[in-house]
């Protein structure tokens, strides 16, 4: 397809191409703001009272900001018969999710480390049953999984629903670590069992510090997939142990008086803060771990 | 005293499918062995069996008397330099060269002590702190053999180690690791595809085609008499002329009559008399064919030939020329008067010939 814009005039400088260039700008820029529309009024409606809320407007600002709306959801809101926020579960979020996010990054790494490495008889067939274990939908395995945690007696425990998140989450870091552990040449493997060390030290003098760029993506993954899991929380928890994202629904579903649109929006925000972080922080990381160019020896 | 690496019957499978077929090798302490061979021939496989990173499917090996068969890597007094160097990119150079004491224990001072001698033979003192990214390729291709140097072991073990240089610094460092084999009078296994490599560096060359030895021994004997067809065009460049020929017995030694393209066959006497077939191919090194007037001694017969190409190439000019339907490359003097097209007096020196069965490629004397 010919697109004469393209073809630079005899004359210098190209107008056309130019004018095609503000166009895209232009059009990102509507692209973002569809796409904050949303996070505004979460923000606005989350620092209006209701009472502006409810007289007010949906998009405009708020004529008086207050953080009331923050300190309820943080720590007075209703999830039922308690009043007590979202605090008591953000908190039971981040004894799920870190350790989480760590053992299954940690095991991932190792996996791949075996299944790229350590070729061993049937190595291909065991990454092949974990890249199956990815496209199992969760809903299929809440039942055994149940009767498992039962018998283990992790039944709505935290180390239950960690457990359960190391599990599902493997297939990925499996999946992640393999694929940058078979990039890498076997000779270091080879060299290093020269040298003497055996299969952990190889893993760790070697192997686990040259992968921080995966480890980065990885932890990203799993901390978002941990952290805004929905379907695990409602079914493996119990009062005490409920993850953020279902105080969340039971805040936002709660039918006693009036429907409270400001603390729904801060406990929302709340919920989503740690994963935002985790993008700002580590999102950062990952650009310099793939930048430093350092991993190719 | 027994040999440093005697291998008997080395037979490795991977699958169904047979790569190193009936090895048999056997080196003397201070040896520099050199398996040479084409790509994919198994010369890497065999020197992994030997360093212990691939199990053989049947055989059995030692070195230095013991039996390391089923011996794993670490326990087998060996140091190997790859082909990718295999630095650990996140080590300095130092942490490179001393993971291997570090990993067995070695007490903190001798590690620094020999860190600094290796350091010093290689010339690398101020690369110490450097990350292998950091390095070029020869730096890298340097680290690695310090890593190697630095465990002063029974064996060292080399792939192809010089083959991801360009081509001075190959030539550079090839002298550099003949000269350090004379130093140190260690015991190494090289492996390369090069056949210059292999005849420059090695006190003994094992040529392999096909996962099977085709021929061991010094560098003269693979090039004087090589023992089948494969050998004799592989090693040596520009390769050997190999022509088929008749033979017959004379007075004077065996008679070696060549065809030539539109014209009165060549036919050249050998001086020894010889028990041959009648069909054979001979074998005649480029550097035996010379000017008739500027060399050529009275071993040497002259027959004049049309010269098809002339390659000059500094030292000496190489001349092509259709001899019994092959090409067969003359040297000749860099200032010889050779030109295409044009018959030329060549003399032909058979004290060295070879000749071999055309069904079988075997050697006949
Ligand atoms: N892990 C393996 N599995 C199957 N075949 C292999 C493996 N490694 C090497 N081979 C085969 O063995 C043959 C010899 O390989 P190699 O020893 O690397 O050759 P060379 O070093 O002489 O170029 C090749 O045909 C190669 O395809
Ligand atoms: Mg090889």
């Amino acid at each position: 397809m010919a697109d004469t814009s393209f073809t630079p005039a005899g004359s210098g400088i190209n107008w056309g191409k130019i004018a095609l260039r503000w166009m895209l700008y232009v059009m990102l820029g509507l692209f973002a703001l569809f796409y904050l529309m949303p996070l505004f009024v979460m923000v606005t409606t989350s620092i209006k009272s209701l009472e502006e809320i409810r007289t007010g407007d949906l998009i405009s600002l708020p004529r008086e900001v207050t953080f009331d709306a923050w300190r309820t959801a943080w720590s007075g809101a209703c999830t039922g018969i308690q009043c007590e926020g979202v605090r008591p579960y953000f908190w039971n979020s981040v004894l799920i999710a870190i350790p989480g996010v760590a053992l299954s990054t940690l095991i991932g790494a190792m996996n791949g480390y075996v299944v790229a490495q350590w070729r061993f008889r049937g190595a291909n067939l065991i990454f092949s049953l974990m890249l199956f274990g990815c496209f199992i939908p969760f809903q299929v395995v809440l039942l055994p999984m149940a009767r498992v945690l039962g018998i283990m007696g992790m039944a709505g425990t935290i180390p239950g629903l960690i457990f359960v998140h190391v599990i599902y989450g493997l297939g990925f870091t499996t999946l992640f670590f393999r694929n940058y552990y078979v990039s890498i040449s076997p000779e270091l493997t080879k060299a290093a069992k020269v040298d003497g060390a055996g299969f952990f030290r190889i893993f760790w003098s070697i192997f686990l510090p040259l992968s921080l760029p995966i480890i980065v993506v990885t932890v990203i993954w799993q901390f978002t997939q941990i952290w805004n899991d929905f379907l695990f929380g409602v079914s493996f928890s119990q009062a005490g142990t409920q993850p953020v994202t279902v105080a969340l629904n039971n805040i936002v579903n709660s039918t006693t008086g009036v429907k409270e649109y400001n603390v729904d929006m801060a406990a929302a925000i709340i919920a989503a803060l740690p994963t935002l972080l985790v993008y700002v922080i580590a999102g950062k990381y990952f650009v310099r771990g793939l930048t430093a160019g350092s991993v190719k020896g | 005293m027994a040999p440093i690496l005697e291998i008997n019957n080395l037979f490795k499978n991977y699958g169904s499918v047979e790569i190193l077929k009936d090895i048999n090798i056997s080196i003397e302490k201070g040896d520099f062995l050199v398996l040479v061979g084409p790509s994919g021939c198994g010369k890497s496989t065999l020197l992994n069996c030997i360093a212990g990173l691939e199990p053989i499917t049947s055989g059995q090996m030692n070195i230095g008397g013991d039996d390391m068969t089923f011996v794993s890597p670490k326990d087998r007094d060996i140091a190997m330099v790859f082909q990718s160097y295999a630095l650990y990119p996140t080590m300095t150079v130092a942490k490179n060269i001393t993971f291997g004491m570090k990993v067995r224990g070695v007490e903190q001072d001798v590690q620094d002590r020999k860190l600094a001698e290796v350091a010093k033979q290689l010339q690398m003192e101020n690369l110490l702190n450097r990350k292998p990214g950091q390095l070029s390729g020869g730096q890298r291709q340097r680290v690695a053999m310090g890593r190697a140097l630095v465990r002063d072991p029974k064996l060292f073990l080399f792939d192809e180690p010089l083959s991801n240089l360009d081509a001075k610094l190959r030539v550079e460092m090839r002298t550099e690791i003949k000269a350090l084999h004379q130093r140190l009078g260690a015991s190494m296994v090289y492996v390369t595809h090069d056949q210059i490599e292999a005849m420059t560096l090695a006190t003994k060359i094992v040529v392999m085609k096909g996962g099977v030895i085709q021929q061991m021994g010094t560098p003269a004997e693979i090039y004087n008499t090589p023992a089948n067809l494969f050998v004799a065009d592989f090693m040596g460049s520009p390769a050997m002329n190999l022509v088929p020929a008749k033979t017959s017995k004379g007075a004077d030694g065996t008679h070696v009559e060549i065809a030539r393209n539109g014209g009165e066959p060549i036919v050249l006497t050998d001086a020894k008399n010889r028990d041959l077939p009648e069909d054979v191919i001979v074998g005649v090194r480029p550097e035996d064919i010379a000017d008739a007037d500027a060399r050529g001694g009275e071993a040497a017969q002259v027959a004049e030939c049309t010269i098809d190409i002339v390659e000059p190439a500094g030292a000496d000019t190489y001349a092509v020329m259709q001899l019994g339907g092959k090409h067969v490359t003359a040297r000749l003097h860099a200032e010889t008067n050779a030109a295409a097209g044009v018959s030329q007096r060549l003399a032909f020196d058979l004290s060295k010939v070879s000749y071999f069965d055309p069904e079988t490629g075997l050697r006949l004397n």
